[in-house]
């Protein structure tokens, strides 16, 4: 019986370990995140908004990927945790990591307040809630001006070193560095999370939340659970721009942001995790590159592409370059 | 032996539409009930009462001595009910072990001992649900429900649709969960005959309402009864 038990227990511990093991794109994908602090040594400040923006996005694929959430309004805990990093510099308390450590309390204490919002209706009702808490939120920052800045924006931000250590500096290597350590640890949390059961009975109630309330899924607690770590975890993206940037404006809580994360979702696919941080790339990259072409045009361009991609299909798009780089490789040998 | 399930005077139905008026009945532990009736007399209003996912509208309903009436569908499945769905509804784009871990609850049934009684399920665990055979999801459907570790089963038409030698191998598995396992059981079926070979009690319904009542034995060594309620000829 005993060894019945821990024969048990050797699976289970067994089966954990085959869905947590790691991949060889992912170990690529992030060899070359820490590459390019050594091969693009003159971006690294548009890498570190890379890896912001990538960790947003990564917030929203764990509640639109996983559970099937839509939120229009997610720049509101972005917006959070980049104002409570932005006052707590200001209040003294400069230390990066203590300043994001309160940030993401902060978010996850208002995400789970609002959560309650998104248990009921349907998408569009979703939708509309939590693009309301955005505008909200904006609304807030925008009147409290003595503490905000307002339109103006917060100033006068001083951040200290890292763990009293590593001092930001103007090329920007220490934020990459930084927001590219911070995203890492957040993936790892998020991944295991979503390998998880808790994260496979996610999957299960945005396949058919009815069934699976039915057979004995707590529906409600979940979504709640989720909603509040991504708020979180949205809240450290949103401190890590305000620390890496030393500022803080409206923009943060702007409902284009809350779009942006959506399209990278788009671009890069949703329910894998690396949806976010690919289409995050693919994003930036596009955006850069077309404002460089056509200065005027840029953003009729981009919309085109994404137009493209919706219209034609990611996956299809996906595969036809898979099939193209096959080719070459044959080709090639 | 005390009810483990009671209904009184339940009334229920979908929106303002009522189907079940003023249906009562109970099974005792251990037991295993036929829920029978023609197309649309409410068998399957019944059991998503039970469950509860219609709109319940009047009467109780009785888990144990707890009334559960008002209690959302997740707490009566933790309260001991356990779900198989009509058309199997497993989660096609879950594998067969996620399908399992998404809804475990410490108990005899874990994921091991459903994989023992289900060896297939076993052979295919890496597999999406929407990559097995009828057969194979309607035993999805029955794991799903035993790991939750339930006191009552629900199984709503489990041998629809499916091939005669994995009926068989079915209807051994709910006769030996109802019979070994002491797991009591509600079964709603089309094929009288096999189902009221293994059940111990027996229900028909007309209309919302039960129509006859008696052990499954009793009816299924009644002919007249069964082709009066069921329309059953000595082939079903």
């Amino acid at each position: 019986m005993r060894s019945a038990t821990a024969s048990a227990r050797e699976k289970a511990r067994q089966a954990v370990a085959d869905a947590t093991r790691w991949q060889t794109p992912e170990l690529a994908f992030w060899a070359v995140a820490i590459a390019a602090i050594f091969l693009f040594p003159s971006r690294h400040l548009l890498l570190n908004e890379i890896a912001i923006v990538g960790l947003f996005a990564l917030s929203i694929d764990l509640i639109l990927g996983y559970a099937g959430i839509v939120s229009l309004g997610h720049a509101a805990f972005f917006g959070v945790g980049a104002y409570t990093a932005g006052l707590l510099a200001k209040a003294g308390i400069g230390e990066p990591v203590a300043g994001l450590a309160i940030a993401a309390a902060v978010a996850a204490a208002v995400g789970f307040a609002t959560s309650f919002l998104v248990i009921r209706g349907s998408d569009l009702t979703r939708l509309m809630v939590t693009l309301s808490v955005a505008l909200v939120f904006v609304e807030i920052a925008n009147r409290f001006e003595s503490i905000t800045g307002g339109v103006d924006g917060l100033l006068g931000i001083s951040m200290g070193p890292i763990l009293g250590l590593f001092e930001f500096d103007f090329g920007g290597t220490t934020a990459y560095c930084y927001s590219l350590a911070v995203l890492f640890g957040m993936f790892l949390v998020a991944r295991r999370l979503v390998r998880s059961p808790f994260g496979t009975s996610l999957r299960a109630l945005k396949e058919n939340r009815l069934r699976a309330g039915a057979i004995g899924i707590p529906t409600a607690r979940r979504i709640v659970t989720i909603y509040t770590i991504s708020a979180s975890i949205a809240g450290v993206a949103g401190a890590l721009l305000a620390q890496t940037t030393a500022f803080v404006s409206l923009e943060v809580l702007d409902f284009a942001r809350s779009a942006d994360g959506l399209l990278i979702l788009v671009i890069g696919g949703s329910g894998y995790l690396y949806g976010g941080l690919l289409g995050a790339i693919a994003f930036a990259l596009m955006r850069d590159a077309l404002s460089s072409l056509t200065p005027a045009y840029w953003m009729f361009w981009m919309g085109a592409i994404l137009v493209a991609l919706v219209v034609v299909g990611r996956e299809r798009v996906v595969a036809k370059f898979a099939a193209a780089v096959d080719r070459l490789r044959g080709s090639g040998s | 032996m005390a009810d483990l399930l009671r209904l009184e005077n339940v009334v229920s139905g979908y929106g303002d539409a009522v189907v079940l008026n003023g249906l009562s009945f109970a099974i005792k532990e251990g037991r295993s009930l036929a829920l029978l009736g023609r197309n649309g007399t409410g068998k399957t209003t019944t059991i998503d009462t039970i469950v509860g996912v219609t709109r319940h509208h009047g009467g109780r309903i009785v888990l144990d001595g707890v009334d559960i009436s008002a209690a959302a569908p997740e707490a009566r499945a933790h309260a001991g009910i356990g779900w198989v769905p009509q058309e199997r509804n497993i989660f096609k784009s879950l594998s067969v072990e996620e399908n399992l871990t998404a809804v475990a609850r410490p108990g005899r049934w874990d994921v091991r001992a459903v994989y023992t009684m289900f060896p297939r399920l076993g052979e295919r665990r890496r597999n999406l649900g929407g990559q097995l055979s009828g057969g194979e999801q309607q035993m999805l459907a029955v794991a799903r429900a035993l790991v939750l570790n339930p006191r009552l089963l629900l199984l709503d038409e489990p041998l629809e649709g499916l091939a005669p030698i994995i009926v068989e191998e079915l209807l051994a598995a709910i006769a030996s969960l109802t019979r070994e396992e002491g797991i009591s059981a509600i079964v709603v079926e089309q094929k009288a005959r096999k189902i009221l070979a293994t059940t111990d009690d027996a229900i028909v319904l007309d209309r919302g309402s039960i129509v006859h009542r008696s052990t499954s034995r009793e009816l299924l060594g009644d002919p007249a009864a069964l082709d009066l309620h069921l329309g059953v000829t000595s082939r079903n």
